[in-house]
């Protein structure tokens, strides 16, 4: 197919049209919007660059980030050491137990963040009280009634969700390790344990670059799960940076200024992704 | 096998099964309480429901208008796949069959677009789709796919590198022109992509809620979570319908999960190795 072919153009024209309306001009109006002080109706004023320092003395949105970037920190080791280890569970020789396994995991990641939220709100409000009942366990009570408990009810259930996605990517590159480097490693008598940090660990390398920023770029735009479960409750001190962007927006109207917090947003998950490029590159370059 | 193997091999079977039984007990806790009445679920909430009760599924199944709402949610899913399948392969078949600068460009720029974060382009995205008088369910597809287009465009453009153009040059000679090349020899040699892309997208488009939440304001056209969120919040103090209502809302997909797993794990496990 040649440039001036009209076949080219047609084959081309309507994912291009799509990503113009859906990406590339909302983009470029969000630029715009952002140094205004649009209010979702009506541009009164270009405000030049004061809604992003608005944005360094605006103490919930700098306190979301950093919400933001605990959970994820913290929720990333989680999933990915569960992910893994689930991968490693189900790629031994079990039989049918490995496909039923391996089924289970998954299970939750076909759910709706939605839903999973109102289902583990169900869990921490209810049964964590029964529980704590039945047990003597003082810690279980008042779950998400606090900052603490909110913070970690979304890390449980997002780790929930998310390992057993991230064990099939684990599985993924487990099984591309070659057969005769595990029989010769055992022929040279080492251990299933010997085998496995020795000799798979280090070859997962790749598996970690992917598994570690989907995760991350994955916690850092939670918001469904966060909105069914926490709502930001109690006080805004669970509220993530996805929706205190949507709140500033849709809830008190100020849509130049949640824009600007929108364009940091970008500028955050461009450098998460951007580095991760990098990282996968390099190691390419060095094999 | 050796004893000791044989043992270990237990040992792990073992863990496993505790470890499912504790991944599956959310699921569980769910289901019973389900079944119980409002005030059994206050007192016993942990154990097997004393008096079992199905009153709750049809109350919620009515309250959810559960009907409608699935068949809302499985338009819109099926609905904005089939429109990303046909406009993505497309648009990677004429991208990889055009060796120009000018293609590379545009290849690059489905990339790059890759990286934007839905909030990013959110507000503007929502005012200009207001504009248009777009928000309504064929804005939301059009949506869709812009925003999974450059995805899909990646993995059918690896896949292609992998079918010779002497392929499409005997179906020339054939006397086929370009659009029959790629409805009758292309598309079905990318099927196992096709599947990746309508796995990772049927989930997406499913359970999405921060999208439709913004699109869809008309009542009677709710997918399943928009109406899930609202009947919620009209009874977050009456567990024994919520939790019933929770439990009719996942049974479509674990139902289809429990049928076409084996094409979902791989889907997912391309999806995200390429």
């Amino acid at each position: 197919m040649r440039n001036k072919s009209i076949s080219f153009w047609i084959f081309l024209s309507p994912c291009i049209i799509a990503l113009f309306l859906v990406l590339i001009l909302p983009l470029g109006m969000g630029v715009y919007y952002s140094f205004t002080n649009w209010n979702g109706q009506v541009i009164n004023d270009f405000v030049g660059w004061n809604n992003y320092k608005n944005l360094l003395k605006d103490h919930q949105f700098l306190y979301s980030l950093w919400f933001t970037a605990k959970f994820s920190i913290v929720s990333v080791i989680g999933i990915n050491v569960i992910g893994l280890a689930f991968a490693v569970l189900v790629t031994q020789k079990l039989g049918k137990l490995n496909t039923i396994f391996r089924t289970i995991f998954f299970i939750p990641n076909l759910i709706g963040g939605i839903i999973l939220g109102f289902i583990w709100q169900f869990i921490f409000l209810k049964a964590f009280e029964s529980l704590a009942d039945l047990t003597g366990f003082e810690f279980l009570r008042g779950w998400l009634s606090t900052t603490e408990t909110g913070f970690w009810g979304i890390v449980v259930l997002f780790i929930w969700q998310m390992s057993g996605y991230i064990m099939v990517i684990y599985i993924a590159f487990l099984n591309n390790i070659p057969g005769e480097l595990v029989e010769a490693a055992a022929i040279d008598g080492a251990t299933p344990w010997q085998t496995f940090w020795k000799i798979k660990f280090p070859m997962l390398a790749p598996a970690f670059t992917v598994s570690l920023f989907l995760t991350l770029s994955n916690a850092f735009k939670l918001y469904d799960q966060n909105m069914a479960l926490t709502a930001g409750g109690p006080f805004s001190s669970t509220e993530m940076v996805a929706m205190n962007i949507y709140n500033t927006a849709f809830k008190v109207q100020q849509m130049g200024y949640a824009q600007a917090k929108a364009i940091i947003f970008l500028i955050i998950i461009s450098i998460i992704s951007v580095t991760q490029i990098y990282l996968t590159r390099r190691r390419e370059m060095n094999l | 096998m050796s004893r000791s193997k044989k043992s270990s091999t237990f040992i792990i079977a073992f863990i496993g099964i505790v470890i499912s039984l504790l991944w599956l007990y959310p699921f569980y806790l769910v289901f019973i309480n389900s079944i119980k009445t409002k005030a059994e679920i206050f007192t016993n909430t942990l154990s097997w429901p004393k008096n079992l009760t199905l009153e709750n599924y049809p109350e919620a199944f009515k309250e959810l208008e559960f009907l409608y709402s699935f068949f809302n949610s499985f338009l819109v899913t099926s609905m904005s796949i089939l429109i990303i399948v046909i406009c993505s392969s497309m648009a990677a078949y004429a991208l990889s069959r055009n060796k120009s600068k000018l293609s590379s460009a545009i290849y690059f720029i489905f990339a790059i677009a890759m990286l934007i974060p839905f909030q990013s382009i959110m507000i503007p995205l929502v005012s200009i789709f207001g504009n248009l008088g777009m928000l309504n369910r064929i804005g939301l597809m059009i949506m869709y796919l812009g925003l999974g287009c450059s995805m899909a465009i990646f993995l059918y453009f690896g896949a292609l590198r992998g079918i010779p153009t002497s392929l499409d040059e005997a179906a020339k000679i054939d006397g086929c022109n370009t659009f029959q090349i790629y409805w009758h020899i292309i598309l079905p040699m990318l099927r196992p992509t096709t599947i990746t892309v309508i796995v990772l997208n049927a989930i997406w488009f499913w359970n999405d809620y921060l999208l439709p939440s913004l699109v869809i304001n008309k009542e009677g056209m709710y997918t399943i979570p928009l109406k899930t969120f609202y009947f919620f919040g009209e009874y977050s103090k009456q567990w024994h319908l919520a939790l019933a209502a929770l439990l009719i809302a996942i049974t479509p997909v674990i139902v289809l999960y429990i049928f076409l797993q084996k094409y979902i794990i791989k889907g997912i496990s391309e999806g995200a190795v390429k």
